[in-house]
């Protein structure tokens, strides 16, 4: 299937919302294993980081050790961001890994799991992530760009135990995160 | 008191607007050209560092200053400070240092002297205190002949002991 018409409905199980855990909880530094994407467990993960990443403000991707659990899953959907160009709606990934990735581009990251900074990090803008899909575990190629590949990145790197601050471009790129209102 | 030709300028304390333009006013009143200067928020703290240069001694530039610290909550110091050469950096290559973890002391002392050990030589830090949350980033020199991959693994030791995390990656640098 093209994931573009993949919808968290697909999964059979309401999603929960869950509490998102903040640095420096150390789930957050640690590689996730790898998952069987059919375990209902994972499908009910899956479920749920898309709940929880829908009712969180601005929250366009969140990975499985945000919410505590140590597994190579993370959502993405960011449709509704206004440096996006390429998207694919909302989806789950299983044990996804970067096949391609070129074009660097610095950009400016927050993370749910640090509120309080954020950092210019620079991530490839031509991308090309492979994963499997919750449930049913098909095999998925998604090619994309500009916000949406730097929003796999970040997600792909919490898999690996890694935040935004371990690739920020030097000690410059690191803010506090201003709230003006 | 002979005149000097390079002077340290600190002014650190309370933040307000006009700072910069009083303190810059001051020196350039003397005739003192800014040569490097950073500013940054401490806590919220005002916090500057500059050196210029001109035939001016310490004294004269903490006495133009002196309105800054009227109030009290401003402190200003100048210090003369001989030439430096520019750092040899022929065949250093830059890295950059990322330490995360809850707050405990020592953390950046136990990762600087990883660096030192290495032989690298630290150019530029920052360290931020977000909740419980603290984090240093640093950009580092590693000679040309340190193994950086080792240099990376000893970094992470020394982090899983303070129960932090550490990583050492080479700086990118576009020319365009
Ligand atoms: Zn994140």
């Amino acid at each position: 299937m093209s994931i573009a018409d993949w919808t968290e409905a697909d999964l059979g199980v309401p999603g929960r919302v869950l509490t998102v855990v903040r640095a420096p909880d150390p789930v957050l530094s640690a590689p996730s294993p790898l998952v069987d994407p059919a375990d209902p467990e994972v499908v009910q993960l899956a479920a749920d980081l898309v709940a929880t990443m829908r009712v969180s403000p601005g929250c366009v991707g969140l990975a499985a050790c945000q919410v505590g659990v140590a597994a190579h899953v993370f959502a993405v959907d960011v449709s509704r961001h206004p440096k996006t160009r390429t998207t694919h709606g909302t989806f789950v990934l299983c044990n996804a890994e970067v096949v391609e990735a070129t074009r660097k581009e610095k950009g400016r990251e927050g993370c749910m799991s640090v509120p309080d900074l954020t950092g210019d990090v620079k991530r490839a803008t031509r991308l090309t992530v492979r994963g499997l899909l919750p449930g049913s575990g098909e095999e998925l190629t998604v090619e994309t760009d500009a916000f949406e590949a730097r929003a796999l990145q970040h997600e792909i790197d919490h898999c690996a135990g890694f935040l935004f601050l371990d690739r920020v471009a030097g000690a410059h790129a690191v803010f506090p995160r201003q709230t003006y209102l | 008191m002979e005149p000097v030709s390079l002077i340290a300028v600190t002014v650190i304390g309370h933040d307000r607007p006009g700072i910069i333009a009083d303190a810059t006013a001051g020196l350039a009143g003397l005739g003192l050209n800014l040569e490097d200067s950073t500013m940054t928020l401490l806590r919220g703290h005002f916090a500057m560092m500059l050196i210029c240069s001109g035939d001016r001694s310490p004294g004269e530039v903490e006495e133009a200053l002196a309105p800054l610290t009227a109030d009290g909550r401003l402190q200003v110091s100048a210090a003369a400070v001989p030439d430096e050469d520019a750092a040899d950096v022929l065949g250093r290559r830059p890295y950059v240092l990322t330490v995360h973890g809850g707050d405990r002391p020592g953390i950046v002392s136990a990762v600087t002297r990883v660096v030192a050990a290495a032989g690298g030589n630290i150019t530029d830090l920052t360290t931020r205190l977000a909740g419980d949350l603290y984090v240093a980033v640093a950009e580092v020199d590693l000679p040309g002949d340190a193994d950086a991959d080792a240099v990376a693994g000893q970094l992470r030791d020394a982090g899983a002991r303070l129960g932090v995390g550490v990583t050492l990656r080479p700086q990118e640098t576009d020319v365009l």
